[in-house]
């Protein structure tokens, strides 16, 4: 056995030119293949890290998906507003803990502008449980200050002290400007690799001081309150977005559920974000596994031009395999021989194809990174991409039996006398 | 002489599937180290009694004893390791493989055969490989040679050296002299026979040119033992 080994890899690498183009393929193929598993299972695991101590996010009712998405995420439609004064129940009630307002709408260079208050950065939590971090400069305290997410900093190169105008909505088009109420970075973040990165955070009051002046998206004519006067206002908001809720216990999740569903004063929505989350995903999942499908099928075509050029390479061989008959080689080592190379070829092509993952998976991590905020693991295999290499070897090894079998009937009727 | 045969065929018959019978012999010894010719025109089923006698094709009816084995009645595997311990082959041509060395062709069956390393003794076989390529001729600075850059005189003995490693009964071979010029082929027949002479193995060769028969001890015409050919138009 240990002999038909080196004999198949000898054979092999006399053939190195041509075989090394199927095991190219199944290598490309290969990664395709885990590279869509591995997409799939870190965005997954990208946004459960997002909203990891959040317990409940609640808003206007409407859909659960896009009120998170929205909230957490900063992704999809607005949702319709909350009152301020719900909010500030909802944060007495006995079985919160804490309660963080969130009021989006505003943009900065197509990066979501977050306005807040000093909860966000006590309570937030993300990734594995852990709190934000600042690190540079501080929390803002006055009305003009932000404070920034990690990658908007380093993206858009901005310091401490640094001077910045929100656009009034978001999106790509040329949006109206609040440029007579610039703001100053006053502190940045510490990179989470969630949405938290891409964010302008603002407080509560500066969102409505740049608003003041303006309505219904546009500002008013011949009204400009001047930043210095802004104070004289009352600055506290009327509505809000959405709270992000932690409670005292996780148990109390359902109740407390209940109870921000039946709330009085306004028809309000609280959402699970884990059971928020499974929902979209269950909405991908036909998208998921067509992707999948046809990644595997690009699999079973690697393989079957694996076959396809071993059994073609048969006709030449068969004075080798009468040789190996001649010499005493049964038809079952023909067999063995046959089917050790398609293996080898197999196992080769899915080292190489784990190799192309990590090189790619590095190479485009940081990219994913600062265009999606997708951290992509880039390190050994999750027992999910191993099924599915095991899936590829076992599929490999029973495709590499068809010129297996092929050669086996040949050395039994060509003998050892072939005939060119 | 020596009353001890290491072919017996008796009654054999073969087909290939969808033909006339090929072979049909009623009687045939070959013994130990006996040296013999059997020569036939082209068709005439030199080849198919080979893989007869290699026990890669399996007789229809009849009996074919190597060593005293029943082929019919072993099993395939047994038949195989049959072939591998007792029986050396060389063919017409293109009887090495191409990616391995010289060496590597000659020791090809001391891999299949634990029968032959142990007839070696003392010798291993890559000691006994060398030895034989340079009884037969085969300058050391080609041994490590791909067997495909060798030129076909070197390869054909090459191939007899592998015929021969590990002294078995028996070697066979299937006009290997076919592609050598006039005076190689009496150069090789004369190794070939000196080194089975040397291991006390018996030859069986076969060739349709009749002019290399004074080599050899007895001369058949496979015409006159096979009745499928005499009775064939
Ligand atoms: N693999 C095969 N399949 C079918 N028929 C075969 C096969 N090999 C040989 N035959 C047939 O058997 C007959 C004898 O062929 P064989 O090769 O034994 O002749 P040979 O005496 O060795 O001829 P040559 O001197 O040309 O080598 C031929 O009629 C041939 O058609
Ligand atoms: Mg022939």
């Amino acid at each position: 056995m240990k002999y038909l080994i080196a004999l198949a890899a000898r054979s092999a690498w006399n053939r190195r030119a041509t075989l090394s183009l199927v095991v190219f393929s199944i290598a490309l193929s290969v990664t395709l293949l885990l590279g869509v598993e591995r997409l799939r299972n870190d965005v997954r695991e990208s946004f459960a890290q997002s909203v990891s101590g959040t317990d409940l996010v609640v808003g206007a009712r409407g859909s659960p998906l896009q009120l998170l998405l929205y909230t957490v995420f900063h992704m999809g439609e607005a949702s319709n507003n909350m009152d301020w004064s719900s909010a500030l129940k909802l944060a007495s009630h006995p079985l919160v803990e804490w309660m963080i307002p969130l009021s989006l709408g505003d943009s900065h260079h197509g990066y979501p502008v977050l306005a807040t208050d000093q909860r966000y950065f006590e309570h937030f939590l993300y990734g594995e449980r852990q709190p934000l971090r600042i690190v540079q400069g501080r929390r803002f305290q006055g009305i003009f200050e932000a404070v920034l997410g990690g990658e908007v900093a380093e993206n858009l190169g901005y310091k401490l002290g640094d001077h910045l105008i929100l656009s009034h909505g978001t999106g790509e088009m040329k949006l109206a400007e609040h440029a007579d109420k610039p703001f100053t970075v006053v502190g940045i973040l510490a990179r989470t690799g969630t949405p938290v990165d891409r964010t302008v955070h603002i407080g509560l009051a500066a969102m409505e001081a740049i608003h003041l002046d303006w309505q219904g998206g546009a500002p008013i004519p011949g009204m400009s309150i001047p930043e210095q006067y802004v104070t004289r206002f009352d600055l506290t908001p009327k509505t809000i977005t959405g709270v992000l809720l932690g409670l005292k216990s996780r148990a109390a999740v359902f109740r407390m559920q209940r109870t921000i569903n039946e709330f009085h004063d306004e028809p309000l929505m609280a959402v699970l974000p884990g059971v928020a989350l499974a929902q979209l995903w269950e909405l991908l999942r036909v998208g998921e596994q067509a992707l999948l499908a046809v990644s595997a099928l690009v699999v079973v075509v690697g393989l079957a031009g694996l076959v396809a050029v071993v059994l073609a390479g048969l006709n030449e061989r068969k004075r080798e395999l009468a040789i190996l008959r001649s010499v005493g080689a049964g038809p079952r080592h023909v067999l063995a021989l046959l089917t050790l190379e398609g293996l080898a070829l197999t196992l080769s092509g899915a080292v190489l194809g784990i190799a192309l993952l990590t090189v790619l998976s590095l190479g485009l991590a940081p990219w994913l990174e600062g265009h999606y905020g997708l951290t992509l693991h880039a390190g050994a295999l999750t027992p999910e991409e191993w099924q599915l290499l095991a899936w590829v070897i076992g599929v490999g090894c029973l495709a590499s039996l068809l010129p297996g079998l092929r050669a086996y009937r040949l050395s039994l009727s060509v003998g050892l006398t072939p005939r060119v | 002489m020596s009353v001890n045969p290491v072919i017996v065929l008796a009654d054999l018959t073969y087909a290939w599937p969808g033909q006339a019978l090929c072979i049909d012999i009623p009687q045939f010894r070959l013994e130990a180290g006996e040296r013999v010719y059997l020569h036939g025109p082209s068709g005439s089923g030199k080849s198919t009694l080979l893989n007869l006698i290699g026990g890669v094709l399996v007789p229809r009816s009849g009996q074919a004893r190597v060593l005293g084995a029943e082929l019919g009645s072993l099993s395939s595997a047994a038949r195989d390791h049959l072939r591998a311990d007792h029986i050396g082959f060389i063919f017409q041509q293109f009887n090495l493989i191409p990616y391995l060395s010289a060496l590597d062709n000659v020791l090809l069956p001391c891999r299949f055969s634990a029968a032959r390393r142990r007839r070696l003794a003392r010798e291993s076989p890559r000691a006994a490989a060398q030895r034989l390529l340079q009884h037969l001729d085969l300058a050391p600075q080609l041994w490590q040679a791909d067997a495909s850059t060798l030129s076909v005189g070197q390869q054909q003995r090459v191939a007899a050296a592998r015929a021969l490693i590990g002294r078995p009964e028996i070697v066979v071979a299937d006009e290997p002299t076919s592609a050598l010029d006039e005076d190689r082929q009496t150069a090789f027949l004369e190794l070939l026979r000196r080194e089975c002479d040397a291991a006390g193995t018996a030859l069986l060769f076969v060739s349709h040119d009749r002019r290399l028969a004074t080599h050899f001890e007895r001369e058949l015409a496979l015409t006159d033992i096979n009745r499928a050919t005499r009775l064939a138009p």
